[in-house]
This record gives structure tokens, C-alpha cells and sequence, in this order.
């Protein structure tokens, strides 16, 4: 079966010149996935950004099992009017406001401020502080970005697969059915990305989604990861569209039609293996633009709705209180920044190791 | 050339047809859209729901009906006299309200972006492989990994006051540029500089590639082989080449920002422009504002598409109109 990897280029010829040398061992065939692989492995700032990436994952899913016991606050608990203890001393979560003498004059002191980050100080809780609500910072930074790569990473697969289905069906039956598909994928390109997320997301959140047997409330993270899949399928579906009407010309196909291998077998098994690389490569990346559209659209409120956190709920809820606790809003930004830089890198890296010279990216 | 535009425009017409069709569909259809129900409030009877209905044109039912129902919004869109469902306002007027403003925050963030895109993807290209090459590349993949909300929040905390440091900018907040014309400069900086970012990154990495792949083309050998000083084969050669994908990127961007994409750069900075309108709209879940906002933008995409599609012709003479 041909693959395009196979292709002997000079990088590889040289590669191989280097590995077997003068030994004079056998010279062995080796896949493409083998080289990419080979050439992967040693690019160490995008296996750093990958063991960053599973990091983060890692954290926030056992945030369940961990975060208990150190901050002993659930992450949608309330404590308006709690207190912790400090060094010996009981502090209000929630600021009281208080009239303070300032060179004998009373200065009111405006209360409703939660605490900063305490940095170990009160035995875990609120290590970097709490929201106007009392909720601790970090526990609601673990489980919101739970949700925030819950969403990201499943939204990414679903248009990956839908966006995969449309081109193979588009590139490989052509005339009406690629009209079709052409036009829907127009459609949706015709939109501002955050405009139809907007529009469907507050459509959806209202009372949830009854079709097709499929019951989901307006509060399921579900309702995000579709309006979100659904706004990025051009995105995949247009640049694999155009290379599978290229491979649909190409020999190997004409050779599979002329043994008997029906639409179906001749799509998964001859053409999609073909577009495999480029398909993992926008898989990556496309996480990347989806949780970045996931934050964007909880942050104006059409994205997963109150009071479960995500990473971009935790920027909206402190935006107004950026002066007296910026630890709401700042800490989740930098999770998102650091978590999509991982994964921009690595599909970067990913890229260059699977087809140096392919020109796959995500445009926003 | 003529009976080109004709079709494109005739093309035109129907994909946004279709924009406001889905988008009318989006939310009247899907259950929990009828905003008469969500007007009427919690303890409403199926008598007040239909007299909402009935006054606010929603009482047509069937295929026809909603396309009866569509009809009248459009026609009520295109004469002016669209309302909120919210508070009864005039949506086209709040829009031509919010269009000085997303203008200003677009022509401005456009010209950082694409200057700035420019230098960088050209310096990078040029230094392939050294170490301000890989400086600006590193630099250009943190800049579109960053969330926007985010950085707009970090340069109010840090630069406008609010983490108590002396503000350089001013914190939000828009001044009419036939106001006072320093400070509508002063006031849109931060807000250029939080939605030209990405832009930056994500220009200067496509035009760093294209110009690697252009100066393998035969066109710059022949032009070395003529004897041309470098500097006149990057400005007259490669970069004229190089530049014709970022000019359909350019439009494309541009267009969606102007019909309201920077919506979150908008939000952050408290800008009243056409994105804020239908972030306002969103948790009353108005449907008019979002649909005029949205067509709106949609029929930026659409015309600037259009555009571009010209402009290449006229770019690369490769290209025919057919």
C-alpha cells in the first residue's frame, strides 16, 4: 500500500547513511511512523512541551482525589461568612467592611474582598487565595480545567472525526456530494468563529438539547463541546478535502477500483491512511484552538454555565475585581496560556517530525 | 472580469440568505428558543405566551411559518425597525452606535498587526535558523497561544493601575475620536495591542514560511543571476510573492473583526462597540441584537472574501477568473 512517507528524500537517505554507517549491517526497511518517530524522539523541547501537556492533564483529572485533602474546600462550596486560621489568628475569607483611624481621621474600609494567597500560611486552604464567593482559587483552577480539557480535547476529536467523514466523502464521490459538503463548510466559514459559538451556545444553555434522543440539560459541558466542534469542521475539512481529491487521481486507488475494493474500503483503507499524518497534526493543533474558543466563550457567558468552573468562567468571574483579588482571574489565564503553548509546540514538533515540508495549520 | 463579479455577488447574496436562515433556525427552533416563553417569565399561562407570541410576530407555525417568521425579520432588519426582545431598542441603531468604535479598534489593531507581522515574519526569514530567528519564532507561538480575556486583563492590572502601579494607560473606556483625537489614540492602545498579538504571532510564522519556500523559486535565482543586490531581490521579488496568502489572511481577519469578532477585546476594555452590543444580549438571551450582529459580520466575511478574491487576480496575473 502506498503511503506518501514513502517517498525517499535526501533527509532520509542521510539519516539512514548516519545510523548504519560503516558497520555494514543490513540495511532494514523502516515505516514512516518508525521515522517520524526517530525524528520526534529527539526534538526535546516538544517531548518536554507533551510531558507538560500530561502533566496538566494528569493534575486536573485526579484533582478529585487529592484536592480534599490539602485544601479541604469542594470546588462549588460557598463560604461567604467563614473565617481561616493564620498564624494563630482567625482571618474572614470574605473581607468585613470596617472603619480604620488614618491620622485621626476614620477611613471606611470597603469590605467583600476574599482573601489573597496565602501561600501555605492557613494548612492548604486558599493557597492562592478565594473568590468573591469563598470558593478556593486553586481547588476551582484544578476542576475547571478538567472541564476546560474535557472539553477541549473531546471537541477536538468529534470534529476531527466528523470533518474527516465529510472530506473522505467529498474527495472520494466528488459531483454533488462535494457540492454539498462544499457549500456547508462555506456555510460555516461565512461565520465569525466566536459569533456562531455565541449564537448557538446561548440558544442551546437555555433549556438544554431534546433531538434525536439525545437529552442533555443547559448546563451539560456536552452542549459546549458540540457548539464547539461544530464551528471548527471547516477548519479540518476544508484542507483535507483538497488533498484527498488529489490522492483520489493518484494510481493506487485506480489499482484498488480495479481489483473490486468497493467506495467504503477504498476510502478507509487506501485514502485515509494517506491523510493520517496530516489528520494527527491538525488533531493537535485544533485542541489547541478549541480550548482557546472554549475559554473565550464561557468567559462571555455561552459557554459552560455557573457554577461550574472552567477556565474561562474563573477570567470572567474576576474581571471586576482585578484591583483587589487578581488571583481569579490571573492564575487561570496563565493555566490556559501555559497548557495551550504546550500543545502548540508539540504539534509543531509533531509536524516537522511526521512531513518536514507539509504546510498543515490552523487558521483562525 | 463583469460577469465574474456578477456571480460572486449573486453567490453572495445566498450565502448569507443561508447565514440568517441558520441563525433564525438557531433560535427559534431549538426548544427553549421561543422567546416568548422565555419573556413571559416562569409563572406565565399558555394564553400569555400567545399573546407575546402574536406581538412579537411568532404565532406562524410549520415550514412556511418559520419562513414567513424569517421573512418578517428580515424585512423589519433592512427597513430599520428591528427591536430588542430585551428592552425595546432599535437594533440597527445600536449597531451604527457600535461601528465608529469596532471600527477604530479594527483599522488600528490592523495596521499593528500586519506592520508588525511583516517585520517579524521577514527578520525570522531572513535569520532562518539563527538565534533571533529562533528568538522571534518562540515569541510568535507564545503569542497565539495566548487567551485574550487574559491578556487584556494582564495589561490593565500591570499598565493601567490596577495592581496599584502607576498607570501608563488609561483602563477601558472609549473617547469618540472626533472628541478629543489624543485621547481616542491614548485609550485604544492597550486595546489594539490585546487583539494585534495573535494576529502578530500567527502573520509573522505564515510569512516566515512562505518566504522560505519563495527564494527556492527559479524567479529568485534568475534574479541573483542578473546580478540584483539582495536587498532589492526581498523587497521587489520574494516579498512581493510572499505576501499575496497574507493579504487573503489579511482580509479575511480584518473582516471578522470588524463585524464584531474582537467581542472579548471589546468586553475587556469596556469598548461600547458592536461585539460588546451582543455580549450584552447574550445573558438576556435576546435573539434580534445576536442575529443583526451576527448577519452583520457574516456580510463582512462575505464582502471582504469577495474583495480578496479580486485583489488576487490583480496580484498574481497566474490567477484567472474563471
Amino acid at each position: 500500500m502506498a503511503t506518501t512517507g514513502d517517498e525517499f528524500t535526501l533527509d532520509t537517505a542521510a539519516e539512514l547513511a548516519a545510523e548504519e554507517g560503516s558497520a555494514g549491517k543490513e540495511i532494514q526497511g523502516r515505516s514512516p511512523w518508525a521515522l517520524a518517530w526517530r525524528r520526534l524522539r529527539r526534538n526535546y523541547v516538544a517531548l518536554g512541551s507533551l510531558a507538560v501537556f500530561i502533566l496538566v492533564v494528569v493534575a486536573c483529572l485526579c484533582a478529585p482525589l487529592y484536592v480534599s485533602h490539602v485544601s479541604h474546600i469542594p470546588p462549588n462550596e460557598v463560604r461567604l461568612g467563614d473565617s481561616v486560621v493564620k498564624n494563630g489568628q482567625k482571618v474572614p475569607v470574605i473581607s468585613n467592611g470596617h472603619t480604620k483611624i488614618v491620622n485621626g481621621v476614620p477611613v471606611i474600609q470597603t469590605g467583600g474582598i476574599p482573601i489573597g494567597a496565602q501561600y501555605g500560611a492557613t494548612g492548604g486552604a486558599y493557597f492562592l487565595g478565594a473568590d468573591e464567593l469563598g470558593r478556593d482559587v486553586v481547588t476551582r483552577l484544578l476542576y475547571g480545567g478538567k472541564n476546560s480539557l474535557f472539553i477541549g480535547v473531546t471537541s477536538a476529536a468529534i470534529t476531527t472525526i466528523v470533518a474527516v467523514i465529510l472530506a473522505l466523502l467529498a474527495g472520494y464521490f466528488g459531483g454533488a456530494t462535494d457540492w454539498v459538503i462544499s457549500r456547508f463548510f462555506d456555510l460555516i466559514w461565512a461565520f465569525p468563529v466566536i459569533l456562531l459559538g455565541i449564537a448557538l451556545g446561548t440558544a442551546l444553555s437555555v433549556n438544554g438539547f431534546h433531538h434525536f434522543g439525545i437529552n442533555l440539560s443547559g448546563s451539560s459541558l456536552w452542549i459546549t463541546i458540540g457548539v464547539v466542534a461544530f464551528v471548527f469542521i471547516p477548519y479540518i475539512g476544508r484542507p483535507l478535502r483538497g488533498q484527498i481529491l488529489a490522492l483520489r487521481q493518484r494510481e493506487f486507488v485506480e489499482a484498488a477500483t480495479a481489483q473490486g475494493a468497493g467506495p467504503i474500503r477504498i476510502m478507509f483503507t487506501e485514502v485515509l491512511p494517506n491523510i493520517a499524518s496530516t489528520v494527527l497534526v491538525l488533531f493537535t493543533l485544533i485542541i489547541a484552538a478549541c480550548i482557546l474558543t472554549e475559554v473565550g466563550l464561557s468567559f462571555l457567558g455561552a459557554g459552560v454555565q455557573a457554577p461550574n468552573p472552567s477556565w474561562g468562567t474563573m477570567i470572567e468571574e474576576g474581571q471586576n475585581q482585578l484591583a483587589t483579588a487578581p488571583q481569579i482571574s490571573l492564575y487561570a489565564g496563565l493555566a490556559i496560556a501555559v497548557t495551550v503553548l504546550a500543545i502548540n509546540i508539540f504539534g509543531d514538533g509533531l509536524r516537522d517530525a511526521l512531513d518536514p515540508r507539509a504546510k498543515v495549520r490552523i487558521e483562525h | 472580469m463583469g460577469a465574474f463579479i456578477v456571480r460572486r455577488l449573486f453567490g453572495m447574496i445566498l450565502v448569507l440568505v443561508a447565514v440568517s436562515l441558520i441563525v433564525y433556525f438557531i433560535f427559534i427552533v431549538i426548544p427553549g428558543g421561543n422567546p416568548a416563553i422565555r419573556i413571559a417569565g416562569r409563572t406565565a399561562t399558555q394564553a400569555n405566551i400567545r399573546s407575546i407570541e402574536v406581538t412579537l410576530g411568532l404565532n406562524h407555525h410549520g415550514f412556511f411559518g418559520f419562513l414567513w417568521q424569517w421573512w418578517d425579520m428580515m424585512k423589519a432588519l433592512f427597513t430599520g425597525s428591528l427591536v430588542s426582545y430585551y428592552d425595546g431598542t432599535n437594533v440597527v441603531q445600536q449597531i451604527k452606535e457600535g461601528i465608529p468604535v469596532t471600527f477604530s479598534l479594527a483599522i488600528g489593531a490592523g495596521i499593528i498587526w500586519m506592520g508588525f507581522g511583516i517585520i517579524v515574519g521577514t527578520i525570522s526569514a531572513i535569520k532562518a535558523g539563527q538565534v533571533s530567528d529562533r528568538v522571534i519564532t518562540a515569541l510568535a507561538l507564545i503569542g497565539i497561544s495566548l487567551p485574550v480575556a487574559w491578556l487584556g486583563l494582564l495589561f490593565r492590572y500591570f499598565l493601567a493601575g490596577e495592581k496599584g502601579w502607576p498607570a501608563i494607560f488609561p483602563d477601558g473606556g472609549y473617547v469618540p475620536l472626533t472628541t478629543n483625537p489624543a485621547q481616542w489614540f491614548y485609550h485604544m492602545i492597550l486595546p489594539w495591542f490585546t487583539l494585534a498579538i495573535l494576529f502578530i504571532g500567527f502573520y509573522g510564522r505564515v510569512l516566515r514560511s512562505n518566504i522560505l519556500d519563495t527564494i527556492n523559486e527559479d524567479f529568485v535565482r534568475t534574479a541573483k543571476a542578473k546580478g540584483l543586490t539582495s536587498g532589492r531581490i526581498l523587497r521587489k521579488h520574494v516579498l512581493r510573492a510572499s505576501l499575496i496568502p497574507i493579504v487573503t489572511l489579511f482580509g479575511l481577519d480584518f473582516a471578522a473583526v470588524l463585524g464584531g469578532g474582537a467581542i472579548i477585546t471589546e468586553v475587556v476594555y469596556s469598548l461600547p462597540g458592536v461585539g460588546f452590543y451582543a455580549a450584552r444580549s447574550i445573558s438576556q438571551q435576546d435573539l434580534p441584537p445576536l442575529m443583526g450582529v451576527t448577519l452583520f459580520g457574516a456580510m463582512f466575511i462575505v464582502v471582504f472574501t469577495l474583495i480578496v478574491d479580486i485583489a488576487y487576480a490583480y496580484l498574481d496575473p497566474r490567477i484567472r477568473l474563471s
